[in-house]
């Protein structure tokens, strides 16, 4: 199961980086997002997968009994998807005006900080 | 007393709060914004006196104990950069009252600087490592708004060179906070302390330091990572500008210092050895990319990147001297470079430009703001009797009695490039004549108290901190043998432990 995952994180930082790194300020955008979809599946990942452990103690047992799952990798992740998610609605409004002024959809234009 | 520890965060948050309730009534938003201010820098005063007493501060939240619950803690070199942090906060906004424009102030300025202001005291204070990405993410989203507030083409563009590479780098931050949690199971900064050198897998630690230093070094402007600050930095008005340059990137070094002295200390020779080149490569590329520039708020900028090399330098040859040197340089740069760039907006509202060469005889219409720039120009040079010369003397010592020549010479040679640059800012814009153009109206009161006022009271203090360095190198020394010395971070915090 974790192979799988592992492979599934790869390809989605594969497709974030080379999005990226177009010029298409709409590509960038979903760069980012799928950025942020890889970190979250990594976090995921790593925090080991288990199936069916919830990690509630048993009523005859005093403390919790592995294997159980690791709540802490959900709310981590829980956390990263508000903020990402309100990160990417402030890039997206953005890069909109910022279209609306330089009239073009080429971050190449975009030169006139840098001279 | 512990609670002293969330002051610094609570406060800005009701202070911004506050502001948002006088939406567009500007005046009203000022006064609730300094008096917000006022109570943020004498509690910021109490806390590290607090803690220059007490040795370290810890608050468990919730009462949580340590491992399990986000604990908050306070050493010196926090409460040092919370304070600093407090202080550029006081004197921008008493600076933007008359200096941001009307339209720029009804629609959220204050509120805004008081947002980024709770998250770089949340990020100083912070002890657990997930919560230090959320920190980054509060003063991060307030300082996108701030670039872009206004909406003119030019902060667009910045913007979003900011606003994407900074993404960029919170995703990395994000990835290395989950495979540390997946590997160890813990982000309390003081339990990774004892357990990573327990797992006995060092290369996978090392990988991992590799990808924090990426994440931080994005945010502190490292090279090769710096692009973004040149092309972003000038764009907001330049009180918005000034408080980036104090305190933005300073976030980034402290997170760098906090990791590179308390978690990642397997393997000196690699790691350190590694932060040794990048700071004499930021050094010296920082310093030439400033030399080419015609611009003030540019030059300046560059001049950011070109001093974090010397922030590093300290941490790359991590001896408690050199520790010590970086503690100081920090509170130094910050103090200075906010003034320079706030300096810069004087020059700007009096000359009429950014660009050197539309500006000039301000040495002979004002002699006293020539003076008033000599000061914070001079001591990022490192002229004594100034705070940069002190700053650096410590770190050119620290380096010779462990041997690092080239670093040690990088680091003198970049400082006479410091001074060419600064040279000529002032051959251009004070010096030589100007060329013809509208003069600008002379300042009015209002300007000469908020906006000269709090550049005075900055130039006092690195004059100050020059002339009495002593107490300042002192508090840096105590602050830098608790870097030094893990085993008290650990210790009070997990010895709260029933």
């Amino acid at each position: 199961m974790e192979a799988i995952w592992a492979v599934v994180v790869g390809v989605l930082y594969a497709c974030g980086l080379y999005l990226m790194l177009r010029r298409s300020l709409v590509k960038v955008i979903l760069g980012l997002v799928l950025l942020g979809h890889a970190a979250n599946l990594l976090i995921f990942t790593v925090g080991s997968l288990t199936r069916g452990e919830p990690p509630i103690v048993h009523p005859d047992a005093a403390a919790l009994v592995a294997p159980y799952a690791d709540p802490v990798p959900q709310a981590l992740i829980l956390t990263a998807i508000v903020i990402g998610f309100g990160v990417q609605a402030f890039a997206i409004v953005l890069f909109r005006r910022a279209h609306q002024h330089v009239g073009v959809d080429d971050l190449d234009e975009m030169r006139s900080t840098e001279s | 007393m512990t609670n002293l520890l969330v002051a610094p965060v609570l406060v800005p948050f009701a202070t911004a709060v506050a502001a948002l309730f006088a939406w567009q009534r500007p005046a009203a938003q000022q006064a609730i914004s300094l008096a917000g201010a006022g109570v943020q820098l004498a509690l910021a005063v109490a806390l590290l006196a607090a803690v220059d007493a007490a040795g370290i501060l810890v608050l468990q939240l919730g009462a949580w104990p340590a491992p399990f619950g986000i604990s908050f803690v306070a050493d010196r070199f926090g409460a040092i950069m919370v304070l600093l942090g407090a202080l550029m906060t006081f004197a921008v906004v008493i600076y933007a009252g008359p200096s941001v424009d009307r339209g720029r102030t009804a629609f959220g300025l204050h509120p805004l600087l008081h947002w980024m202001s709770m998250g770089v005291s949340g990020a100083f204070l912070t002890g657990d490592l997930f919560n230090l990405y959320v920190w980054f993410e509060v003063l991060l989203m307030s300082s996108f708004v701030l670039m872009a507030l206004g909406g003119t083409q030019r902060q667009l563009e910045g913007a979003i060179k900011y606003v994407t590479l900074n993404l960029i780098s919170s995703a990395l931050f994000l990835a290395a906070v989950g495979i540390l949690y997946g590997t160890v199971g813990t982000l309390n900064m003081a339990d990774l302390a004892v357990r990573l050198p327990a797992i006995g897998q060092p290369g996978l630690v090392t990988a991992l330091a590799m990808l924090f230093l990426v994440a931080f070094g994005i945010k502190a402007a490292i090279f090769p990572l710096f692009a973004w600050l040149p092309a972003s930095y000038h764009v907001p008005p330049i009180a918005v500008s000034a408080l980036f340059a104090g305190l933005l990137t300073k976030v980034g070094v402290y997170a760098l210092i906090r990791v590179f002295t308390l978690l990642f200390v397997h393997d000196l020779a690699f790691t350190h050895g590694l932060l040794a080149w990048i700071s004499g490569l930021t050094m010296v590329t920082g310093v030439l990319g400033a030399a080419i520039q015609t611009d003030l708020r540019r030059i300046l900028s560059f001049h950011i990147v070109s001093q974090i090399g010397y922030m590093l330098m300290g941490l790359a040859l991590f001896t408690p001297l050199a520790l010590a040197g970086s503690v100081f340089y920090v509170m130094h740069h910050i103090v200075v470079k906010t003034n320079l760039f706030l300096i810069g907006g004087i020059v700007r509202r009096v000359g009429g430009d950014y660009a050197l060469a539309r500006l000039g005889s301000q040495w002979r219409l004002r002699a006293w703001l020539g003076l008033l720039f000599l000061v914070p120009a001079l001591s990022l040079a490192g002229i004594p009797p100034f705070s940069g010369f002190w700053a650096k003397l410590v770190l050119v010592r620290s380096g010779l009695e462990i041997g690092s020549f080239a670093l040690v010479a990088t680091s003198l040679a970049v400082s006479l490039l410091t001074l060419f640059s600064m040279t000529k800012i002032w051959a251009e814009a004070f010096w030589k004549e100007a060329p013809d153009g509208a003069a600008a109206p002379p300042l009015g009161r209002h300007e000469i108290v908020s906006m000269v006022g709090p550049c005075v009271s900055l130039a006092a203090l690195t004059v100050a901190i020059g002339l009495f360095a002593g107490p300042a190198l002192g508090l840096a020394t105590r602050a830098a043998a608790q870097l030094a010395d893990p085993a008290q971070y650990v210790g009070t915090v997990l010895g709260a432990r029933p």
